[in-house]
């Protein structure tokens, strides 16, 4: 795959490389080359590299008792449920603030694009604390909770609404910018030419728009399901019930269980590199997409 | 601009931005004006008593000035490795390009326990360095390599478009009026990357400091010596100390509020001089 990237890098490098005005001397190169290479090497392979190495430490048949056992499937089943809550709440909440956003102009759009944005710059901890303080015991509704037990915080709920915090900015994030760039002119048209609201979202708007909303959607899935610090506080950390897989690691972690805690991080790890494969590829199809308009 | 208010051809404006207000409101908004209402709940002298305890100004210090540093390091190693990428043609640059974007979808529990392994003294890296006199796990330094992993993507990926963007003519332009390459670096290339460079650094370090995940594996976290405020925040709650817990988030989430500002004028600074080039 990605023809049209890979050309188009190679194309760009080689262009600077071959100008004598424009290339570094080859010692310098080979340096920094060099240098990049290390600190890869240094703070992405190795990191990853060990993952994989550690969770085969003690062979097969440990690193599938990790995953099959009881526990590591409730945390399994947990981590999609709340993901599944999660994101599409997310999901809706970002093509809506992006049509608002981008659709129309209206005073304070600056103010509320940074506040889309603020759950990115707040510690996943106080994502955490902030539920504690409204539906835990002691906190604002915590007498009304526990007078017609509903249970929030050290329940699903409650991670729920942590996930959805710090997922919050995610999709809308990926798809503002994108939605700004491409104008209004086309949906336009298609309300001129008598097609509804919806419809013009649907055949006019989604299509153009597809690529960066299956991105943000992955990007926000996997924050969803490794999301630590927020779901830490408000998990209660009961086994079976409560434990996401970010949390199952951590416990078997602690308790000296390092296969079986690699075992379960390498599905986290894998997770991740399945969005990095979608990443790329949806990188790779909105260059096509941007050549194709170029050539019209 | 010019519809203005009288005259919108696109339909939905109140129902968009209705549920947006609404849905930020009640999922961000009201969430964390609780942090700010219960601190409410001391008087003024109780609250400084406890943001200036001996114990939490450490973390501070441990926090953000740990976190300044790998802000710092990804900056150079960030500029760097998007420039390597950009300009030069190498063999496997696609995949590590992929890669880049590797501690932005790890989960950070497995970057914690994976560094932790890796420096540990049995570890890879760890056998080697431990008989240099270099501890890196379970102590400060540790925590510095866990907060550059974090922050490694921002710098690249802000840097990355600006010098893509970089036309060739300018360089030449310099080259021709007989300046050399070092000079044409700092005086020509670097200004145009500098909004962008100060942007990535900004959200390295804006991360890094609320960043918990990833350090509490590798940290050791004694306290005075390798406690980050987060984690303090934690052991108030865990010891139901909650507004103890509430004040310290008050401070990160006032500091965390100027940081997003500052971020955001940079970002409109950086868009700005990126039109203009």
């Amino acid at each position: 795959m990605g023809a049209g990237v890979a050309s188009h890098w190679t194309v760009h490098a080689r262009r600077f490389e071959a100008n004598a005005a424009t290339r570094e001397p080859a010692w310098l190169k080979g340096v920094l080359i060099t240098v990049a290479l290390l600190f890869f090497g240094l703070f992405l392979l190795l990191p990853l590299a060990t993952v994989f190495v550690e969770a085969f430490r003690k062979g097969w048949t440990v690193y599938l008792a990790a995953l099959v056992e009881p526990d590591a499937w409730a945390a399994i089943v947990l981590t999609l449920t709340v993901a599944a809550i999660a994101v599409p709440l997310n999901l809706v909440f970002g093509v809506m603030a992006a049509w608002a956003i981008t659709k129309f102009d209206f005073r304070g759009k600056q103010l509320l694009t940074t506040l889309i944005d603020l759950p990115f710059s707040v510690s996943p901890v106080i994502a955490g604390l902030i539920y504690v303080l409204i539906f835990g015991a002691q906190g604002w509704f915590g007498p009304w909770l526990i007078e017609n037990d509903v249970k929030i915080i050290f329940a699903v709920p409650g991670l729920v609404l942590a996930t959805v915090f710090v997922t919050f900015p995610f999709v809308a994030r990926e798809l503002i910018p994108l939605m700004e760039a491409q104008g209004r002119e086309e949906e336009e048209a298609a309300i001129v030419l008598g097609a509804s609201g919806w419809k013009t979202f649907w055949y006019v708007t989604l299509p153009n728009i597809k690529w960066g909303l299956i991105y943000g959607v992955v990007l926000c899935n996997a924050r969803a399901m490794g999301e630590f610090g927020a779901v830490s506080v408000v998990s209660g950390h009961i086994r079976g019930r409560t434990n996401t897989l970010p949390l199952h690691v951590e416990i078997l972690y602690n308790e000296y269980q390092f296969a079986a805690a690699f075992a379960v991080a390498s599905l986290l790890a894998l997770l991740a590199l399945l969005t990095l494969v979608i990443k790329s590829f949806v990188e790779w199809r909105g260059r096509q997409a941007m050549n194709a308009g170029q050539e019209l | 601009m010019s519809a203005g208010k009288t005259y919108r051809v696109l339909p939905g404006f109140p129902l968009t931005l209705g549920y947006t207000l609404v849905y930020l409101s009640l999922m961000v908004l009201i969430p964390l004006s609780a942090v700010f209402l219960k601190s409410m709940t001391l008087s003024l002298e109780e609250f400084w008593a406890i943001i200036s305890a001996p114990r939490v100004v450490a973390s501070y210090q441990i926090s953000f000035g740990i976190s300044l540093l790998a802000a710092a390091i990804n900056a150079v190693f960030g500029l760097i490795f998007a420039w390597v990428l950009v300009r030069y043609h190498f063999p496997g640059k696609r995949l590590i390009d992929a890669l880049v974007d590797l501690p932005f979808a790890l989960p950070t529990a497995v970057a914690g326990i994976a560094l932790t392994a890796l420096y540990a003294g049995n570890g890879w890296l760890g056998q080697w360095l431990e008989p240099l006199g270099v501890k890196v796990a379970f102590t400060p330094l540790g925590i510095l390599v866990a907060l550059t992993f974090i922050g490694l993507p921002f710098v690249v990926r802000t840097v990355q478009p600006v010098l893509e963007d970089l036309d060739m003519e300018l360089e030449e332009a310099a080259a021709s009026l007989g300046a050399n390459r070092g000079q044409t670096f700092w005086r020509v290339i670097l200004p145009v990357l500098t909004p962008a460079l100060l942007t990535g650094f900004a959200l390295a370090f804006a991360r890094a400091v609320g960043e918990y995940g990833s350090v509490i594996f590798i940290a050791g976290n004694v306290p005075m010596v390798s406690e980050i405020t987060p984690l303090l925040i934690i052991t108030k709650l865990e010891q139901y100390d909650y507004v103890g817990a509430t004040a310290i988030a008050v401070v990160m989430l006032v500091f965390s509020f100027i940081l997003l500002f500052l971020i955001n004028g940079l970002q409109i600074w950086a868009n700005r001089s990126r039109a203009r080039n």
